[in-house]
Formats: structure tokens, C-alpha cells, sequence
């Protein structure tokens, strides 16, 4: 990865989120697609290179009437999109082509034009975990935990600070699904869905999409928006069995993705000013922050309920409200993209002053892969 | 058992020998005969370090409850609330499986509780390999 050297020149997400009985997956795909275009001053024929996640890529290609040069389809869940940013800035560096339109929609909650799971099936997880009753993700992503609270002793109220303090971010943003402000017993109160998780502790099931466009930093400097340098990535992949993760008290794909995105970035902990981690459920920022390396084993809790991620705190971090408040399709990652690009945009609705450097972190499956951006605003 | 059938293994060649080992009353791992090294699910070679010498090995049936969930969630074949746990094998290897013989709440399913195989015929073809909490310790 050369350090800077693409930038990101057009983003958006769909001009509504949530609940968008009007349009079909792919609808919601171009809908941000256009709405991408038109923040960067481009044209449909502008796009040579096309990629997406969780849909085919062909049909989007096809249905924005685009020929592509560059292909990609990677799909390996909610962090495809981070991969993808990483694949598309290669590609361009290689020369494989020029500008890259990176796609995602999701009816998630209608379910309007929606084929099948955005990740492929797994041969191992068929025969050696679906018999004991694995459905939904909230049956699965959360099975490791009680092995963290046990080892790091990690309480109930303190898991359930991570959503309390993601609702102050989210109270921020008129586009977050709920603002409402919560308390530790709201959370602990709410509806029982997998013990020990509460519903208030589980994303939103949510429709949106969201679309980027990237091509050389060079080029970037005569075009509308301040450009966003791609600084750093990283990617990797564990398991398809939540079972088989190695150690379910942290991520062999977090830390393989984040120092290599550190590494590359040229970066240390103490240079970041604003944070993104993947929060489909309430221990994902915990498992995060400890394998990304922001704090030690076992201190990512009382980090957070402390007050260090929250507004005002020394390391913001889910500043749109995350996937447990602002929304969540299915396939989150694209939605923490778009908010490392508005603050080193400087438009987000909760703004952090001054920010430089974001480092945008997802998940995709259940701990099965991961991918990191860091982001610049500095050529 | 509520809601439909639960869904069942469909074995594939590489995994034959393991649910051919569960109808028999038998727990079966692999172990590489280069590295040693102990593993689940089954392949036809060592995923720790590549050979293809391997054989079956069979094992305690002892294992400990290394976390689980208990799920409120609608599931075919399951009555809510029902635990779904990942048993750590004394030979190393976790397994995922549901805790039998026991009250499905938090009191009862202890971290770390030992545990021992229970083998569940579903049907002729297919026999689960469950654990059940260790009695009389």
C-alpha cells in the first residue's frame, strides 16, 4: 500500500435510511451510487472499476450501465466494504484502472429484491453448528462473550455501557434511527434475545446503502470535495465457525487486519483522533479496541464506561450513533466508512474538532473477517 | 420440539468417519502424525502443518464449558430458551453443542463446568454429539 497516494472523491449513502418500503436492494444500491456521483461532480461514464458486497456484482455493474475494467465482489460479510477500499486502491495503483465506484445497499428490514445470505454458506458450519440451533447472527456473534466476562471479569452493567454511550453520539445525528437517550437499566431491561444479551445490546435491522468513489490522489486536488487520502489498510479472515475462533476473548482477524493497517498507515494509537469499530453487538467495540490495540486485555470496558469514547472523551469513537443506534443493514461497514469520510470532511453532525487521522475498523460474520482503513485529510 | 425439524448434518467424505463414529457411540477427532496436533473438524490432512498423516483418534468424551448463549430466538426443532454452547475438549478441540440433562439457565450452566459426550440419535443416519454436566463430582 503506498501511503496517500488514492483518495476517496465521492461519498454518500442513500437519501433515506431505515425503514425504505419504496426500493428494491439493488435500487438502494444505485440510489447511493448516484447520490456518490453527484457529491463528487462525476458521470456514470466516469466509473471504470465497479465493486460491491453481499450482491452480485455483475447485476450492479450492469444495472448502473456500466462495462467495467475492474471487477470486484469480495464478500466475506459487514467488512467486505473495508476489503474492498483496500482492493480498489490497489487496483488503481496498479493501474487496472482509474476511478472506482464501491457499492452498497441492503433491504435488510423490508426484504425487497433481497437473494439470499450476502455471505457464502459454510461446508463446516452446516454439519457442526446449525444442528445445535444457530439461526440469526444474535445466536452466534454472541456466544463467545460469557468466556470474556468470565476471564476478564467484565460485568453485565459495564457491557451495557457500550450502547448507553453510542445513544449520546447517536442523540447527535437526525439521521440516526433512535436518539433517545438510555440508561445501563433500560438496556438490562430490555427484551431478552441470546443471554446475556439484551435487545437494547443488538444492531438495528435496518434499509440503507451507502456508495464510494476513490481514484488517484492526484487527480483528487482539482476535484469538489476535500479529498480523503487512504492512508493505511489491512485485511484478514479467521474462521466461518464461530466455534473454532482460536480465542474467543479476541480476534486473530482483528489483530491481523489492524497491524497491518497501523503498520502501513505509519501510524501509532496516540495519532488518531476519531475511531470507527463494527458494532453489531455491544461487545464488538470491546473486543475491538483491546485486539486493535488502543488499550490492554481486559480494559476495553471499563474504557468505554469510563467515558473515553463518548463525546468529549479522549478517543471518540461510533460517532454516528453505530449499528446499535444509527443503523444497520446487515452489512454495516460500508455506514462507518461514510462517517470516517464526513469527519475528515469535517460535515458530520457530531464533528470531532480537528480531526486528521480515522481509523474505520469492521467485522464481517461472526469474527470471521475483518478489514481497517485509516483515512487522512493531510496528503 | 416445536417449529419444524431442526436442521441436520448433511456428512460429506471428509466428514463420514466422524458421524459414522457418533452413531457408534464414539467421539472422533484426527491427530497429525508429524506435529501432533489434535483437530476438529475433520480433514484429510493437518491443518496445523500440512501432512497427510493422519489418523483417528478417539477421544475422552471429556470436556468443560469453555461459553454459551441461551437463546430466546425462534429456531426450528428448538423449544426457546435453549443453550447453545461450545464445549473445549480435554484433547483440545472445541465442539459446538447444546448441554442435555440440565435446567437451561444461567444458575445451571456454569463456566467451566465439567461436562461429558451424550450421543442424541436423531435418526437412523445421523447421532448428535451432545455433552451433559459431569454428576456426583
Amino acid at each position: 500500500m503506498k501511503r496517500n497516494s488514492v483518495a476517496i472523491v465521492g461519498a454518500a449513502e442513500t437519501t433515506e435510511l431505515g425503514k425504505v418500503p419504496t426500493m428494491s436492494q439493488v435500487q438502494l444500491h444505485a440510489d447511493a451510487a448516484l447520490n456518490a456521483l453527484a457529491d463528487a461532480g462525476l458521470k456514470l461514464s466516469d466509473i471504470d472499476g465497479v465493486a460491491t458486497g453481499g450482491h452480485n456484482a455483475v447485476e450492479i455493474a450492469h444495472y448502473l450501465g456500466i462495462v467495467p475494467k475492474w471487477l470486484d465482489g469480495t464478500s466475506v460479510g459487514g467488512c467486505s466494504f473495508m476489503l474492498l477500499v483496500r482492493h480498489a486502491a490497489a487496483a488503481i495503483n496498479e493501474g487496472l484502472c482509474n476511478t472506482v465506484l464501491i457499492t452498497h445497499g441492503e433491504s435488510g428490514r423490508s426484504g425487497l429484491g433481497r437473494h439470499g445470505s450476502s455471505i457464502f454458506p459454510s461446508l463446516f458450519q452446516q454439519q457442526f453448528e446449525r444442528p445445535f440451533g444457530v439461526t440469526r447472527p444474535p445466536t452466534m456473534f454472541t456466544i463467545p462473550v460469557l468466556r470474556y466476562m468470565k476471564d476478564f471479569d467484565l460485568s453485565e452493567e459495564t457491557l451495557a455501557m457500550v450502547p448507553v454511550v453510542q445513544r449520546e453520539w447517536a442523540g447527535k445525528n437526525p439521521r440516526a434511527s433512535f436518539k433517545d437517550p438510555i440508561t445501563v437499566d433500560d438496556v438490562l431491561n430490555s427484551k431478552m434475545i441470546c443471554y446475556p444479551f439484551r435487545l437494547l445490546m443488538c444492531c438495528l435491522v435496518t434499509d440503507g446503502g451507502g456508495a464510494l468513489i476513490l481514484t488517484k490522489a492526484d487527480r483528487a486536488k482539482d476535484m469538489p470535495q476535500k479529498p480523503v487520502y487512504i492512508r493505511g489498510t489491512g485485511e484478514s479472515a479467521e474462521t466461518p465457525m464461530i466455534s473454532q475462533m482460536a480465542d474467543f476473548t479476541s480476534s486473530a482477524a482483528f489483530k491481523v487486519s489492524g497491524q497491518q493497517a497501523f503498520e502501513s498507515a505509519g501510524i501509532s494509537h496516540s495519532d488518531v483522533d476519531h475511531l470507527m469499530i463494527y458494532d453489531a453487538f455491544a461487545h464488538l467495540p470491546i473486543y475491538g479496541l483491546e485486539d486493535l490495540g488502543f488499550v490492554g486485555r481486559g480494559e476495553a470496558g471499563p474504557f468505554i464506561a469510563d467515558g473515553n469514547t463518548r463525546p468529549g472523551g479522549k478517543l471518540p469513537m461510533n460517532t454516528n450513533g453505530g449499528g446499535l443506534s444509527y443503523m444497520h443493514s446487515g452489512m454495516y461497514g460500508m455506514y462507518a466508512l461514510q462517517e470516517g469520510v464526513r469527519q475528515m470532511r469535517s460535515t458530520a453532525s457530531a464533528q470531532v474538532p480537528g480531526a486528521e487521522i480515522s481509523v474505520v475498523h469492521g467485522v464481517g460474520g461472526m469474527f470471521s473477517a475483518s478489514g481497517t482503513i485509516v483515512m487522512t485529510n493531510v496528503a | 420440539m416445536a417449529n419444524g425439524e431442526r436442521e441436520l448434518p448433511r456428512p460429506t467424505p471428509e466428514t463420514q468417519n466422524f458421524w459414522d463414529g457418533t452413531k457408534a457411540g464414539e467421539l472422533r477427532l484426527q491427530q497429525c502424525g508429524d506435529c501432533e496436533n489434535v483437530y476438529f473438524p475433520p480433514r484429510h490432512f493437518c491443518p496445523g502443518c500440512g501432512s497427510k498423516s493422519v489418523a483417528v483418534l478417539r477421544a475422552s468424551g471429556r470436556a468443560t464449558l469453555h461459553s454459551y448463549v441461551i437463546s430466546h430466538l425462534p429456531a426450528p426443532g428448538f423449544e426457546p430458551p435453549y443453550a447453545i454452547a461450545v464445549a473445549k475438549l480435554d484433547e483440545g478441540p472445541k465442539m459446538m453443542c447444546n448441554i442435555v440433562d440440565c435446567p437451561q439457565t444461567p444458575v445451571a450452566l456454569v463456566i467451566d463446568m465439567p461436562l461429558e459426550v451424550s450421543f442424541e440419535k436423531i435418526n437412523d443416519d445421523i447421532t448428535l454429539a451432545q455433552f451433559k454436566p459431569v454428576r456426583g463430582q
